[in-house]
């Protein structure tokens, strides 16, 4: 988890296009600037944060449905539950699941756990946009590359 | 067509937290309810959900962004119920 670069998920361990499921990883860091303020003397990952790695994965796996031809962009977030702190150093499994595929948008139920404990959970909808322009499609293809997503090209091409 | 507009009534009024009363077969989602973009996801949501459809709303909007449609087609929701109806129907044809 590279925090302060907004990069929170490590890799993906799996995903299931069928079944509408992804799941990653991401670490913790054990030191961050970002603790120094949350909080002073008692660290703790932000739960915003934690929104953030679900956010992520979930946007992940829609990028996967729609082989990279689309964009997903947070729009809502639904029935947050911060259940338990999570402190530096913790290794995060989350999980997400594409509830609905609609027209220009995904709902996306999501958790994140830690040694099975679920830490975390929340609905999340995502705008489902064209790339705005070539420079971030191609980004967001090498940063799959980099956390091992990899989907193959859709069948017409 | 009345049915699809009672179930699409309440899904608004639940949703959008609008008394129920206000909304007629006659309101305009946008421009009589102030139902604004995110908001109409959610009923977007609801409606794909009770009916077993997928709104188009992408291509309605690009319809109306490219001057060939109204937002009153769409968007009224007598006209929505009708649009709806549609959708189930091809849906089962």
């Amino acid at each position: 988890m590279r925090i302060e670069y907004f990069q929170l998920i490590d890799r993906i361990v799996d995903l299931n296009l069928a079944d509408r499921k992804i799941s990653s990883e991401a670490l913790v860091p054990t030191a961050s600037t970002i603790f120094k303020g949350h909080f002073p003397g008692y660290p703790l990952m932000p739960g915003v944060l934690l929104i953030e790695a679900m956010a992520q994965t979930s946007g992940w796996l829609v990028v996967a449905m729609n082989r990279f031809q689309r964009m997903p962009f947070l729009a809502a977030v639904k029935e947050a539950k911060l259940r338990t702190f999570v402190k530096p150093g913790q290794l995060l499994s989350i999980d997400a699941r594409l509830e609905h595929d609609g027209s220009g948008y995904s709902i996306v139920e999501a958790k994140i756990r830690a040694e099975r404990k679920l830490i975390c959970d929340a609905t999340l909808t995502l705008r489902v946009l064209d790339f705005p322009n070539v420079e971030m499609e191609r980004e967001m293809r090498d940063r799959a590359a980099t956390i091992g997503l990899t989907v193959e090209a859709p069948a017409d091409g | 067509m009345s049915s699809t507009f009672e179930t699409i009534a309440n899904i608004i009024a639940e949703t959008c937290d609008i008394p129920r009363d206000s909304i007629t077969p006659e309101s305009h989602a946008i421009n009589d309810l102030g139902i604004d973009s995110l908001d109409f996801l959610d009923i977007a949501f609801a409606i794909d959900k009770a009916f077993g459809i997928k709104l188009p709303l992408e291509k309605w909007t690009q319809e109306v962004n490219d001057g060939k449609a109204t937002t009153e087609q769409y968007f009224v929701l007598k006209n929505l119920s009708a649009r709806i109806d549609e959708l189930v129907a091809a849906k089962g044809a």
